[in-house]
């Protein structure tokens, strides 16, 4: 759905990951690539000592204008149990607020001598951006409503750990469509795997226009349910309201939220996944996100070994273990 | 006949004052040899002889210098050229007085100058706002001053431009004001507009309210047109239908007033349709489109490169062909650029930070000729109708501009290769700014020479000041 980035290049150069179609022409390959590789990371991450040397020297910089420590925090672990050296660049302590422009941010950070970027914003467009700017690569965290790539190549590995694979699986992507990078990415990655995707949510919380999107539509989750693999919910923000996009957060729950009633409609093998924070009372009720189906911590887990695995096709090329692949570093760092 | 005060001056303005250009600050008489002339009397291969008071001394094929008292007269070679009344933009954004680091009336008025243009008419969104006898002065002034176009000026409909009171309309009309606009946004109290079109329709005149239509209730927070690329790109969308009520509104109150209404900037396919429902009712309204707006898509902001950020945003492909059939079939009277600067500093921010507007007025004559004329959308000359005489009709200033090329009209002049291609490449361009979407792109047709009152401010594509 989303048109290759600057940083695309052909399958197997990625140089910066800002979009899901940035994985190549043949976008399931590519995230079959990231699939294998944090195989061998997830057992780097089972270790004693969870680290490998394969990013030593490496500098990675994250430069999040927009507050999200569960990101950072795991895109910050990936890169040390890589030993790259990490920096952190926020919006808060920086000279963004004393009306620094954007570019002039970019070629600061640059001139530190940086190998890769990682980028939060809450304005679309901006990783791209920064990519036009930098030698260095550049990796979306997020940017506005756009896309949040290694959410998505981290959502597709646990569908993968525990349904086998995302090819010919039905997921329902509920919620807040519209406001959503996960769900653009989402719909990027699961499609592109074979997957059916259903968006479920009302019309106001849906892109203006589906034209090009290889998706059904529905505004009744309960017809959805019985024949769904993967539920997969949106966080339901409190401003919508305020938007008049939904009468209330009660309305929206009454809907479109997952209760238990709902989740006893999904088949008995279906997955329960959300990209966090959750609401829990709101898009999820309490008891449905701890019930076995839901795997929403191990997505969280899952997120940095994928991370792991997007840094190391980065910037791991020419490094003594990346010639070595993954899986027969030593261990110590 | 040209409007030509006692002491023979070419130019005068409405308020009576006169330009600098009179009979003695003209150095000398020129000639313009083989070009083809058009205007809108029609088309024919003809010389064009320049007296040195700035009038047009003779028109005709092969002239004889001699005969006419001129010899020694600089020849000007417009050998497979076009020879046609001076361009006219309507829409003009000269960022002075408030903005002078994206523009000044200079430098505006040189890319004006270098796009052919001998008249702009400059758009009141300045800071502070163009809403005072005072302000038009000073851009009278300046216009003056830079000598390289004849800078006009619109006055703002509300105080401020912050649609609550109506602006001293009638202290800038005794200036020569003769179109009011809050340009950059719309009127949104109906109530204000309907009077300010009353109010307007009882000035010395006659005066034309101009509005860039938008209903901000249904555009607010939206930074590109609404649809298939929005929605991929995570952007907020602008619908089509915040500036089609807007249309809708003004046409009502058009005929509610009787008074003169042009629309700016149309975008989309229902505005275009709603014009062309009102003129076929006779009602007095006139509407323009901007050269980006019959080029450009929404699906350029796939690179969110805010330099495709504009407002009214690009719209989609059936939107830039009903723009065209538009400018086809005479709905649309006038193409103007919205010329509209702004520093890379402020461009080189997040899409959804960055301000709206591109720089229009080195390229618009050959965006037109690229995307118009070579096409077969419309004719030179109907393309010339579109950027000379009926924006100077609109304007209010048909006394004086787009005016025939015959002998003793003011030599308000442009001469072009309608033939010429070139690329543009946004460090030659002679604006402050350098925000314009066609960087790289090769378009066809190139100014050669363009004379203000018989002076040449262009000569072989070079500024002359």
């Amino acid at each position: 759905m989303s048109r290759p980035g600057a940083g695309s290049r052909r399958h197997g150069d990625l140089r910066n990951l800002l979009a899901i179609a940035d994985l190549g022409p043949d976008v399931a390959a590519g995230i079959d690539d990231v699939m294998t590789l944090t195989d061998s990371f997830v057992e780097v991450s089972e270790r004693q000592i969870p680290k490998v040397p394969a990013l030593r020297g490496r500098t990675v910089v994250s430069l999040f204008f927009e507050d999200s420590t569960r990101t950072r925090l795991s895109f910050e672990t990936a890169a040390k149990r890589l030993s790259a050296d990490t920096m952190n660049f926020s919006v808060g302590t920086s000279s963004v607020k004393k009306g620094e422009s954007l570019r002039d941010t970019v070629e600061t950070i640059e001139a530190m001598g940086v190998d890769a970027i990682i980028v939060r914003h809450s304005s679309s467009g901006v990783p791209r951006q920064v990519a036009q700017w930098a030698d260095a690569a550049v990796i979306n965290a997020g940017d506005g409503w756009h896309e949040h790539p290694t959410q998505a190549l981290l959502d597709c590995y646990t569908i993968r750990q525990h349904a086998g694979g995302v090819a010919g699986k039905r997921i329902a992507i509920v919620g807040d469509v519209k406001h959503s990078r996960v769900a653009r990415s989402d719909v990027a990655a699961f499609t592109a795997l074979g997957a059916e995707v259903t968006l479920v949510a009302p019309p106001t919380l849906l892109p203006p226009s589906l034209d090009g999107w290889p998706v059904k539509v529905s505004h009744d989750i309960d017809s959805v349910l019985a024949t769904t693999d993967v539920c997969y919910l949106l966080r339901m923000q409190r401003e919508r309201m305020t938007e008049a996009l939904i009468p209330s957060l009660r309305e929206y729950t009454s809907l479109f939220g997952l209760t238990s009633r709902r989740a006893d409609l999904l088949p008995e093998h279906a997955l329960i996944m959300h990209p966090g924070p959750m609401n829990r009372g709101v898009e999820i009720a309490a008891e449905v996100a701890d019930r076995p189906g839901a795997v929403i911590v191990d997505q969280v887990r899952n997120g940095v070994a994928v991370r792991m695995a997007v840094l190391f096709l980065l910037l791991g090329s020419g490094t003594e273990w990346g010639a070595a692949k993954a899986g027969d570093g030593d261990g110590n760092g | 006949m040209a409007d030509t005060d006692e002491q023979g001056t070419i130019g005068r303005r409405n308020d009576g004052r006169s330009t600098h250009r009179g009979k003695a600050d003209v150095a000398q008489a020129l000639v313009i040899r083989g070009g083809r002339v058009i205007d809108r009397t029609g088309e024919r291969e003809a010389d064009v002889a320049i007296s040195s008071d700035g009038t047009i001394a003779a028109v005709g094929p092969d002239l004889d210098l001699a005969a006419l008292g001129l010899e020694g007269a600089t020849v000007l070679d417009a050998t497979g050229c076009v020879v046609a009344p001076g361009l006219v933009d309507i829409h003009t954004h000269l960022r002075e007085p408030g903005r002078e680091e994206a523009e000044t009336v200079e430098t505006g008025s040189r890319a004006a100058a270098l796009g052919g243009y001998t008249a702009v008419l400059a758009m009141p969104n300045t800071e502070p706002a163009i809403d005072s006898a005072a302000v038009v002065r000073q851009i009278l002034d300046a216009g003056e001053t830079a000598g390289l176009c004849d800078v006009r000026v619109s006055g703002s409909i509300t105080m401020g431009r912050e649609g609550k009171a109506l602006s001293p309309m009638g202290e800038m009309a005794a200036l020569g004001v003769r179109v009011f606009t809050d340009d950059g946004s719309g009127v949104q109290d109906d109530r204000l507009m309907r009077r300010a079109l009353e109010y307007a329709s009882g000035l010395q005149g006659p005066i034309t309210l101009a509005q860039h239509c938008e209903v901000e209730a249904l555009s607010e927070g939206g930074h590109m047109h609404e649809g298939e690329w929005s929605s991929r790109l995570g952007i907020p969308g602008i619908p089509p239908e915040a500036e089609e009520l807007m249309v809708f509104r003004d046409i009502a109150l058009a005929r509610l007033t009787g008074a003169k209404v042009h629309f700016q900037h149309l975008s989309t396919a229902g505005s275009v349709e709603l014009v062309r429902q009102a003129k076929a009712k006779g009602l007095p309204v006139t509407a323009e489109a901007t050269p980006h707006h019959f080029t450009l898509t929404h699906a350029e902001v796939a690179s969110y490169d805010p330099v495709f950020k504009v407002n009214p945003p690009l719209r989609g492909d059936a939107d830039v062909a009903a723009v065209k059939a538009g400018l086809a079939d005479g709905t649309i009277d006038a193409i103007a650029t919205d010329h509209a600067p702004h520093t890379p500093e402020v461009k080189e921010a997040p899409f959804d930070h960055a301000p709206c507007g591109m720089l229009g007025l080195q390229t618009a004559l050959a965006l037109a000729v690229t995307e118009l004329v070579d096409p077969g959308v419309l004719t030179l000359a109907e393309v010339l109708a579109a950027m000379s005489w009926r924006p100077a009709e609109i304007a209010g200033i048909g006394d004086v501009h787009g005016r025939p090329v015959a002998e003793g009209e003011p030599a308000h002049l442009v001469v072009f290769d309608p033939t010429e291609e070139w690329t543009v490449d946004p460090a030659e361009l002679a604006s402050r700014s350098r925000n314009t979407p066609y960087a790289g792109r090769t378009v066809r047709g190139k100014v050669r020479h363009t004379l203000l009152c018989g002076e040449p401010t262009v000569l072989d594509g070079e500024a002359q000041r």
